[in-house]
């Protein structure tokens, strides 16, 4: 399957040297000494790329490794991630984009990308050096959860940017709305006597930063929506043209503020997990593309800084090895989703928008391939994952769908235990 | 044993009525015991209860403490400064290393919501909430239920209000659910600043004129203005809050019906209520505090297995709770 071609029908993948020699419908016949995949049942698709993953390298390797945080994605069925920048020390500078690069390859699993930061040690004020860290990889800059304050750093930021055509990631929180919340605004965080963060915090930024890009013509891209009114709001500066893109996580689709009930650390997250109503325009977003891109927003944290009183616990979850199969589950088992849609919010449009190679499966195309499972059915169990992250809250969830083998580069950099059940 | 109540008091929310009944039923005969010239009973006679305070209370705290005596229970304070607490310890390895010292029960006062629900699933000792952040604070929230079940006979069809800072009140969302699941009407009235956004989901009256919540209510349960409040923005001043929100004696005087003034302590005098009331013939202030001690008592010895048909003879101390 090939939505960059409107390919959709059995037939073979020849791979030779790395690349996509031919991927078309019905029998190519393998050349002589070829190893084969036999892929029956299962759809053959373009390397999934994760947008939006922390890798916690370096600083936190003791959560997660670019090596294990790049194996778990490949077990996801991701054949690129890309890592945000706020590693200790902050990736703001051309050496640490190389460092990134460079244990990225080594790892040799999915591939790396890095994100540079938009400011000097993501403190908001001052522009990082980003030619230098495009010149040395960056594939986008992002100060990730630190929101923007400066509208006129944001300002800055997209025009600079302009010059080498990479997007800026926009983690929208207007901070002193947020201040201090632990989850969604609403009846469970007055229920539960937490402070709540109000869809607003979100939306403000949402609508600030679509202003800008279209001041400036930079181009924005939206992390992890959360809300309805996001939703809206990014419709109203599709439709004027401007240049906006946006992505969606699997738990804001999947899951609510209910969720919290129990003080469940691993039900925190920012953006928080929101109303019914707003993960179904999420998902109804990423059904008619407005959402463009599905991504984790991976973020492993170790078992005892999960392990304290909510308001306490930082935020994130791991999500590298759920997504697909969260996604198959509450989005195209119910009919919201097509297969080809999937492959594209997964596959093809992350890699045009963050201009990646990959994305497709014509002749020339970086062999990366995902084969996943569509019907597999499979009980989430945190003490499988390849990530060292266990914080995820599906814990013991019966999902279907899986990534059964991932090819980087013509290369197996995943293959599921056929004795696994 | 399980105790009817199971094996915590975490919070009034998930409480059934009948729950709630029982402690209340459970109180009364303890509460002549504090009455006596000898006031102790041997009920929780072997059982040792750690009250773990993270936050200063000197109400609360004392009212346990009290409680847990005259019950005959070994009690241990653990307060934040002067403990390990102090020194960066988890809470999980607080609870740990006092669950290895064979405790029985654990009072737990703690800043942020969750904490005793926290503490609960982390150790078989039963656990009690003296209030947790934000979240609930049941013990109070059930001796203003016995304070007004006293005055009112049957809570069904009473109409109170709930008067100040909802938002950040513990006092508040337990006085909610248990008014609630007894059958009374409940209202809140404050700035709408202090009352969460969803308060309307919480199926109580609003009222933004605290006058007008004065003529619809038969009792008034004041919250505490904590007064950080003010430095963070959410009222402009104390002065303000006491003209536009106070219970005051001019407006209870302007009132034809009657009703009675509960207060959790401490009170600001002159910011949401003033002396002349808190002193005055409506204020039920100091019955919520005696009522206080006896509510503890019934949940002490509720949870450790105590048996209520039998608390009156526990009382002449023929019995001890079963644990």
């Amino acid at each position: 399957m090939d939505p960059s071609r409107g390919l959709d029908a059995v037939g073979d993948v020849l791979v030779r040297d790395g690349l996509v020699e031919r991927a078309a419908a019905g029998s190519i016949g393998a050349p002589d000494g070829a190893e084969i995949i036999d892929c029956v049942g299962t759809v053959v698709a373009p390397g999934f790329v994760d947008v939006h993953c922390h890798l916690r390298e370096p600083g936190r390797e003791d959560v997660e490794t670019i090596a294990t945080g790049a194996r778990a994605a490949a077990a996801g069925g991701f054949t690129a991630v890309c890592a945000m920048p706020n590693t200790d020390p902050v990736t703001d500078n051309q050496a640490a984009v190389g460092f990134v690069l460079r244990q990225g390859l080594a790892a040799k699993a999915a591939r790396v990308y890095p994100i540079g930061a938009i400011s000097m040690g993501q403190k908001g004020q001052a522009l990082a050096e980003v030619g230098e860290m495009v010149g040395a990889g960056a594939i986008a800059i992002s100060d990730d959860g630190k929101p923007v304050v400066s509208a006129h750093l944001m300002r800055t930021a997209l025009e600079y940017t302009r010059t080498f055509g990479i997007p800026v990631v926009d983690h929208c929180e207007e901070p002193t709305l947020s201040a201090g919340g632990a989850m969604n605004e609403g009846l469970m965080s007055a229920r539960l006597g937490l402070k709540g963060i109000p869809s607003e915090a979100e939306e403000i930024m949402v609508i600030r930063d679509i202003l800008l890009a279209r001041r400036t013509g930079g181009h924005v891209h939206l992390a992890h929506l959360s809300t309805k009114g996001s939703v809206e709001l990014l419709r109203w500066g599709k439709a004027r043209g401007i240049n906006v893109t946006a992505e969606a996580c699997p738990h804001h689709i999947s899951l609510t503020d209910d969720a919290v009930q129990g003080y469940n650390t691993n039900a925190k997250m920012n953006p928080p997990l929101r109303s019914a109503d707003d993960a179904a325009a999420v998902a109804d977003a990423v059904r008619d593309g407005t959402i463009d891109v599905i991504a984790t927003d991976h973020a492993p944290h170790h078992y005892d800084e999960k392990e304290r009183e909510f308001a306490d616990a930082p935020n994130g979850i791991v999500g590298l090895e759920t997504a697909l199969g969260v996604v198959m589950t509450k989005l195209v088992s119910s009919g919201c989703l097509d297969l080809p849609a999937l492959v594209d919010r997964m596959s093809v449009a992350p890699s045009r928008i963050f201009h990646l190679a990959g994305g497709t499966l014509a002749r020339g195309a970086p062999a990366d391939i995902t084969v996943f499972d569509p019907t597999r059915e499979w009980v989430v169990d945190p003490s499988a994952f390849l990530s060292k992250g266990r914080n995820t809250p599906y814990a013991g969830w019966r999902l279907t769908g899986r990534a059964v083998c991932t090819v980087v580069g013509g290369r197996i950099a995943y293959h599921i235990d056929p004795n696994r059940p | 044993m399980t105790s009817t109540l199971g094996k915590d008091l975490l919070a009034i929310e998930p409480l059934t009525a009948d729950q709630i009944r029982l402690i209340l039923d459970t109180a009364e005969p303890f509460k002549e015991i504090s009455e006596r010239a000898i006031k102790k009973v041997p009920a929780l006679r072997g059982s040792t209860v750690v009250n773990l305070f993270f936050e200063p209370s000197t109400r609360t705290r004392i009212s346990f403490e009290f409680a847990e005596k005259r019950l005959s229970a070994d009690t241990v304070n653990v307060a934040s400064s002067g403990s390990s607490v102090s020194k960066g310890e988890t809470l999980v390895d607080t609870a740990r290393n006092l669950e290895a010292m064979r405790i029985d029960m654990v009072v737990i006062r703690h800043g942020e919501s969750g904490a005793a629900q926290f503490l609960a699933e982390r150790i078989e000792s039963t656990v009690i909430n003296a209030g947790d952040g934000t979240h609930e604070h049941p013990t109070q929230g059930l001796l203003d239920l016995l304070t007004l079940r006293d005055h009112f006979g049957d809570l069904r069809g009473v109409r109170v209000c709930i008067c100040g800072d909802v938002l950040h009140s513990r006092v508040a969302r337990s006085n909610i659910w248990g008014l609630q699941k007894l059958g009374a009407e409940v209202a809140v009235c404050g700035p709408r600043s202090l009352l969460p956004n969803a308060i309307a989901e919480f199926g109580v009256k609003v009222f933004d004129r605290i006058d007008a919540a004065m003529e619809w209510a038969q009792a008034l349960n004041v919250l505490r203005l904590q007064l950080e409040r003010m430095t963070a923005g959410y009222i402009p001043s104390l002065r303000e809050y006491n003209r536009v929100f106070g219970v005051t004696s001019e407006r209870l005087a302007r009132l034809k019906n009657r009703l009675i003034i509960l207060h959790p302590g401490p009170m600001n005098r002159g910011v949401e209520i003033d002396s002349d009331v808190a002193d005055g013939p409506h204020s039920v202030i100091l019955n919520q505090v005696t009522n206080g001690v006896a509510v503890r008592m019934a949940v002490l010895y509720l949870l450790a297995g105590g048996r209520p048909e039998l608390a009156e003879a526990a009382k002449s101390g023929a019995v001890r709770a079963d644990r």
